[in-house]
């Protein structure tokens, strides 16, 4: 194990960011620390970083008890949400950062620079200051800085959250290549379920101070260790006392099947391939996600009645104290 | 009012424009008119003037003893109230203006009362130790620097506020100790606000006068300042001093304004 | 989560900060109450309900009110024609704005002397009358106004006003409506900057205003004879209602702060 948490509890002022959290982190892999904003995450990483410090419990990383080291003495590399750039020094510079501070010699320091420049791409752009470069440049000198002292673990506190969506994007896969390429320990925080679900090895759903679930992306989307989890990994509807992600109800048109429920479909919305129905049941509206093909084979329309019942082998978990409530569930963010 | 046509806009130019000459710009070009009508010779008086020199020479001791002591204790207490969560924060941020708003008479009276050789608090202990500080530079060193205390700290207090501290939590990351992430990382970036900051307590140390004039004793080439000599001359007539020491001191301060205004803007893309 | 409790070092830095400070500004202000509060309160009523005292006492805080309600109309005005306006000779118009903040006070007020004394080319002589006092309070206070509301009002957003607009307001009443309440913590802070400042003055009168008894001399003049007599626990009553003043200024100006972080 790369980083050990162990029993980590830290409160500001009157809120509990975190309670008791637990947590081991493998070494060599993509951890993606995933939940809410304000559920602790971010103290988390900077507590594993030493810019924050634990009110109870303590850290380990690479076999070395790291609780009491300052940020300067654990070995790991940061990256912040919105950069942190040296904003008066170029991005040579600020990338030999680290290698100054360790004073070594000028010609590795230029060597290395240059091959961590050519690793983010950003060659061209060495002696130009942060205030020159986008969101994306920035945060990949920002990558190139952090790597360039060997760190033995990686940490990315939102690292992409600063960020437009199709950059976002590029960026995330460029991530997975470039940690399948180096191979450092690396950590990074999220609010983004589809983000952590691509990019990570492994995934730890963090909420309200706690650790909800820790698995691999398919652990997390097919066995959810309970109703958090399950809605913040994707949409859900709820069929009866269970929860259920729409594609995996199924629908047959008549009332004739003795395992299902009967309902009338109320309102039927085209969204390019999707087909999204909502079937009610008299007590509950239960949205089904259809292709458009499998739509077109049911062929019903909306006041047909129709049978619903979940796919065998899906994922299902009941709803804690099952307060029947209709209609979809976005997912939280 | 405002950006739209109208007479109002030329009105109001008109107005902001005489008030500011009636009041600023042209009293200031008499005194320069004054002084260089006497065709220099005032100016070239005052630099024979072996009083006059002296009193200059301790004004630019005084205000670099004071401009130094003030940056150092502007930008500590700066990094200290902007960084660092401490019970009295907001009452040491509120005292910390206090001097901005006493009158120069009382700063000296309140520094002759603790360091007064005969009867202040402090003042005869340390004299017996033998340092003696009013009557002489060390208390026109104390006036000064109390008088212009806040102004370091009012330019750097809003930068640090304004840079956060994520650069410096980066530096420590990558190993930086606290001194190499203060020299490296934070004085860069609050460069400028200490600029403005010398260059505004320097015009101020400089030109300070009221409470120089309890706490110095005002001894003739011993502790006389350049503006204890405008006052002097004056009195005793002799306009021509007045005027050129006068014109050499407002020479310094509207220099010191310009510089501000120079550099200021180029602080955008920091 | 941006302030961080003290580290040792810190801490030491912050004790050695504070004892500068305490040594240079703390404790001497604290001699000035502690000697006018040593003459019992007798004393002290004796000493600022003197004739001549009182006289000066009012005078400065007389001329300091209206010198400060001049800066707001006047201190608004500019600032709001440097920040809306764009024409040749603004950059020293801005200029013109600091110079009575660098200009040592004594020379201003022989820069004042020089316009508006007995030499003065507009034959406007108002010298050792109380008509100085308000010009020297006038010049010295000038900035303060201006350099509070310029950069509030730089950073107001134009939409609010164009949406007022929109909406029918007329030019008026859209500055009284929308725009001056948003600069009214501005300019109620450079307000009590100014007043504060006025209060204080005491350099550039020297020259200008002759300092007669029960005319023209000002609080810090009266508190400088009773020094130069002498006369120290005098001093130090006279002193004491002036850092009553400046104390009152700083708790309003840190009330309207507060109010302002509160809104922003």
């Amino acid at each position: 194990m790369s980083i050990e948490v162990t029993g980590v509890s830290k409160r500001f002022g009157d809120f509990v960011a975190l309670q008791d959290v637990s947590v081991s982190i493998p070494s060599g892999q993509l951890t993606a620390l995933l939940g809410p904003s304000g559920g602790g995450k971010s103290t988390l990483l900077r507590i594993i970083a030493g810019l924050e410090y634990a009110d109870a419990g303590t850290v380990g990383i690479e076999g070395l008890d790291a609780t009491a080291l300052p940020a300067r003495k654990r070995g790991v590399g940061f990256v912040f949400q919105h950069y942190a750039a040296f904003k008066h020094l170029t991005v040579r510079r600020n990338i030999a950062f680290g290698l100054e501070i360790r004073k070594r010699p000028k010609d590795e320091i230029r060597r290395r620079v240059d091959e961590l420049l050519a690793l983010v791409h950003l060659e061209q752009f060495a002696e130009r200051l942060p205030a020159q470069l986008s969101g994306g440049q920035r945060q990949r000198m920002a990558l190139a800085r952090a790597l360039a002292v060997e760190p033995k673990v990686l940490l990315l506190d939102e690292p992409f959250g600063a960020l437009d969506a199709k950059v976002r994007k590029e960026l995330r896969e460029w991530l997975r290549r470039l940690h399948d390429e180096v191979h450092v320990t690396t950590v990074f925080v999220t609010h983004d379920q589809e983000e952590a679900l691509e990019v990570a090895d492994e995934i730890v759903v963090v909420n309200e101070g706690r650790v909800e679930q820790i698995g691999t992306p398919d652990q997390l989307y097919d066995e959810p260790a309970n109703d958090f989890v399950m809605r913040f990994l994707g949409p859900v509807t709820q069929l009866g006392d269970l929860l259920v992600r729409p594609h995996d109800v199924a629908l047959s048109p008549g009332a004739d099947d003795p395992d299902a429920v009967a309902g009338r479909v109320a309102r039927v919305v085209r969204v390019g391939f999707e087909v999204r129905v909502e079937v009610s049941t008299g007590e509950q509206v239960v949205l089904a996600t259809l292709t458009r093909t499998e739509f077109l084979r049911l062929g019903v329309g909306v006041g047909a009645t129709v049978s619903v019942r979940v796919v065998p082998g899906a994922p299902v978990v009941a709803v804690p104290g099952s307060v029947v409530r209709s209609g979809l569930e976005v997912p939280a963010r | 009012m405002g950006r739209g046509r109208g007479p109002g806009r030329w009105v109001a130019r008109a107005i902001v424009t005489a008030y500011l000459v009636l009041l600023v710009a042209w009293p200031l070009w008499l005194v320069a008119q004054h002084t260089i009508a006497d065709g220099l010779d005032g100016l070239r008086g005052i630099v024979d003037d072996p009083d006059v020199v002296h009193a200059l020479r301790l004004t630019v001791v005084v205000a670099v003893v004071s401009v130094v002591l003030n940056t150092v204790f502007g930008v500590g207490i700066s990094l200290l109230v902007v960084r660092y969560a401490f019970p009295g924060k907001r009452l040491l941020n509120a005292l910390l203006d206090v001097p901005l708003s006493v009158s120069p008479i009382v700063v000296g009276l309140a520094l002759v009362l603790v360091y007064g050789g005969r009867s202040g608090w402090f003042g005869p202990a340390l004299e017996s130790a033998g340092l003696q500080v009013i009557f002489s530079t060390p208390g026109i060193i104390l006036a000064t620097t109390f008088v212009a205390l806040p102004l370091v700290i009012r330019e750097v207090v809003p930068v640090l506020e304004e840079i956060g501290t994520e650069q410096e939590q980066a530096a420590q990351s990558l190993g930086a100790t606290a001194a190499q992430t203060f020299r490296r990382i934070t004085l860069p970036a609050i460069r400028w606000g200490v600029t403005y900051g010398v260059v505004l307590s320097l015009a101020r140390s400089l030109g300070e006068f009221g409470a120089v004039k309890v706490v110095s004793g005002n001894v003739l080439g011993e502790t006389r300042t350049a503006t204890l000599v405008v006052e002097e001359k004056y009195l005793n007539f002799d306009q021509g001093g007045a005027y050129a020491t006068a014109f050499l001191l407002a020479l310094v301060a509207v220099a010191c304004i310009v510089v501000v205004s120079i550099i200021r803007p180029k602080e955008g893309p920091r | 989560m941006s302030s961080v409790r003290l580290t040792r070092g810190s801490g030491l830095g912050l004790g050695v900060a504070l004892l500068w400070f305490s040594l240079l500004v703390l404790i001497p202000l604290a001699a000035v109450v502690a000697t006018a509060a040593a003459g019992g309160w007798d004393g002290f009523w004796q000493a600022v309900t003197n004739e001549q005292t009182a006289a000066a006492i009012r005078l400065t805080v007389g001329t300091a009110l209206l010198v400060t309600v001049v800066n707001v109309v006047m201190g608004t005005l500019i600032a709001w024609v440097l920040v809306r306006d764009r024409f040749p000779g603004q950059r020293a118009l801005e200029v013109l704005i600091d110079v009575p903040f660098a200009l040592p006070t004594i020379v201003a007020g022989l820069v004042l002397l020089s316009l508006y004394g007995p030499d003065s080319p507009l034959g406007l002589d108002v010298a050792n009358t109380r008509a100085a006092v308000f010009l020297a309070f006038l010049f010295v206070t000038l900035p303060f106004v201006v350099r509070t509301v310029q950069p509030v009002l730089a950073e107001l957003d134009r939409e609010v006003e164009e949406a007022a607009a929109s909406l029918g307001a007329s030019r008026l009443a859209t500055f009284r409506r929308i725009i001056l309440p948003a600069l009214a913590p501005a300019i109620a802070a450079g307000a009590a900057l100014s007043f504060a400042r006025g209060v204080s003055e005491y350099g550039s009168l020297v020259l200008l205003s002759g300092n007669l008894p029960l005319r023209t001399e000002v609080t810090s003049v009266r508190i400088l004879s009773s020094i130069e007599n002498d006369n120290l626990g005098n001093a130090a009553a006279v002193a004491t209602v002036l850092l009553a003043i400046s104390f009152a200024v700083i708790v309003a100006l840190d009330v309207i702060q507060r109010r302002v972080g509160r809104r922003g």
